[in-house]
């Protein structure tokens, strides 16, 4: 394009940008003040927009008074295993779909294709039941199985391993190499930037799934954040800065995976989106 | 060998119930599973259930209040973003930020600034509006908190496809005299069509599945009316213990969601033709 002149148009818009921007970063602003608030500044008219000095009552209380460093944990083990394990078997899946002949191969992909078009909370129902009878209800493996089991690793995966030149595999296969190994050695490597990409944004998705944790756990100790956080603010009654100091703790790792790997999660939600 | 993994996963977790919720619809079967095969009764009790369809008109409310217009704000806010230079990352992370965070969060903010006695929005306005406890602002709302939310996501779709128009058709065009806004309405809009159909359709599926937002902000209240589908699903499985009607309840939206993407897709693809 022609190089930009200086006009008070475009001036006024970029203006109108950085305001809208402040507004819709603005909620999330509010949250944050408020949880370093005491509880009668939370309330007070007119309100306080820079609570300054920070005062940390609130998180200190909620870390005391509820299992919430409990629930921290479950979420992060549940997440890094269903990012690890979603990773690895749809790595394994995708080359096996764009590279080896079996039989049943099309109908493979097919029902992947199906099953991501279906909406996961139609199989709760069945799934609540499957999983009483295996005894994986207020379990790790209960939270964990079903997000394995999502097809849009696989999809996106096999995308991009059909574009790697099909030589390679050849030439690897007379050098006595193994699927697996090539696998590892040829196919991770060169696609290392999306299995990168699609793994932020998969450890995202389970650490926020809020619906299936909900549904397979319901004693206190095995909750995950987003469901328990709402379970301690329904006891807190009037008492905004708790329930904004929840909601702080909740965000700070989707939050920070999200500021520091922002090219990744764009990379990863454009695949997902099936634009590359 | 390398597909065992993965395929015992799909089987077990979502090929077999996706095969199961078919047959608990035609069961009376409770929440553990218990129950006998009672052919289309639940069907014939979900046709006459005007709860049920109260849930589809309230779904039906919420996707007309968002599809749309979350498309609409995403082309909007791209837009915004592209022309950008050295502001462009920071602005763009603004808008995309809220995308991350775990629903619960999103709705958690939402209730505080919406709060009726203490929150900023009444105190700005010096109301006293118990927003999500009035039954006609509860639903706008709700769209508004997921448009606020998801946005991002289709902004960046927008914005890949706005990088992807080619400089020199806007020259061509400013060269045959077109002004700023001609160049917009038939280089831009038409070039950026197929991500718009994109978008809309993602947006579609994903807005039938309304859930969370509502189980959350509202509980399908005040009055049942943000009771949208998988809510009703959720309580006659959950509360009702009746899992065969909750089954069919289930089927009803994948039927739902069928028709209505089948019918979209044909619109948007006459639309791109003519």
């Amino acid at each position: 394009m022609k190089t930009e002149k200086f006009s008070i148009l475009g001036l006024i818009c970029t203006v109108f940008t950085v305001i809208l921007a402040i507004a819709w970063l603005f909620p999330v602003y509010w949250m944050a003040a408020t949880s370093v608030k005491s509880e009668t500044d939370t309330i007070v008219n007119p309100p306080i927009l820079f609570p300054w000095p920070p005062n940390f009552d609130a998180f200190v209380y909620v870390i005391q008074n509820s299992p919430f460093f409990r629930w921290y944990l479950n979420t992060v083990i549940t997440s890094v295993s269903v990012t690890v394990l979603c990773i690895l078997f749809s790595l394994m899946c995708a080359y096996a779909l764009s590279r080896l002949e079996f039989r049943g191969r099309q109908l493979l992909y097919v029902a992947l294709l199906v099953g991501f078009m279906l909406p996961f909370a139609t199989m709760a129902v069945p799934l609540f039941m499957f999983m009483t009878r295996l005894n994986f209800v207020n379990s790790f493996q209960g939270l964990i199985a079903p997000q394995v089991a999502t097809p849009l690793a696989v999809i996106v995966f096999k995308q991009f391993f059909d574009e790697v030149p099909r030589d390679f595999r050849d030439a690897a296969l007379i050098d006595g190499a193994n699927d697996f190994k090539i696998l590892f050695k040829i196919y991770l490597p060169l696609n290392w930037s999306i299995i990168w990409a699609m793994s932020i944004i998969i450890f995202i998705g389970a650490w926020n799934n809020f619906f299936w944790p909900l549904i397979v756990t319901n004693s206190t100790p095995m909750l995950t954040v987003p469901v328990g956080m709402t379970q301690v603010q329904s006891a807190y009654g009037v008492a905004f800065a708790k329930i904004c100091a929840t909601g702080v703790l909740a965000s700070i790792p989707t939050a920070a995976a999200y500021l520091f790997f922002q090219k990744k999660v764009t990379q990863g939600v454009m695949a997902a989106a099936g634009l590359k | 060998m390398l597909i065992a993994p993965f395929v015992i996963f799909y089987v077990l977790f979502l090929v077999y119930p996706a095969l199961q919720v078919v047959y608990l619809s035609l069961t009376n079967s409770d929440i553990a599973g218990q129950g006998r095969l009672v052919g289309l009764a639940n069907y014939q009790e979900l046709i006459s259930d005007q709860d049920f369809w109260a849930a589809v008109a309230h779904t039906v409310y919420f996707v007309v209040l968002t599809v749309v217009p979350n498309t609409a704000v995403g082309f909007f806010l791209a837009l915004l973003v592209t022309r950008l230079k050295r502001l462009r990352l920071p602005i763009l992370s603004a808008f995309f930020l809220p995308y991350v965070l775990p629903v619960s969060v999103v709705t958690t903010t939402a209730l505080w600034i919406l709060d009726a006695n203490f929150g900023i929005v009444n105190n700005l306005l010096g109301t006293n509006t118990a927003w999500f406890g009035d039954a006609s602002w509860a639903m706008p709302f709700v769209a508004m908190v997921t448009i606020w939310w998801t946005v991002g996501f289709n902004m960046l779709l927008f914005i890949a496809g706005l990088q992807n128009v080619p400089a020199e058709y806007y020259e061509a065009a400013a060269l045959d005299g077109a002004n700023g806004f001609q160049r917009f309405l038939f280089v831009t809009c038409p070039l950026i069509w197929p991500v718009t159909s994109l978008v809309l359709i993602l947006q579609l599926i994903l807005q039938f599945k309304i859930f969370d937002q509502v189980y959350l902000l509202t509980f399908g209240g005040p009055s049942n009316s943000t009771t949208v589908v998988l809510l009703y699903m959720y309580r006659e499985a959950f509360q009702q213990n009746r899992g065969g009607y909750a089954s069919a309840v289930a089927m009803a939206l994948v039927i739902i969601i069928v028709i209505v993407s089948v019918v979209q897709s044909r619109l948007l693809r006459i639309k791109r033709v003519t």
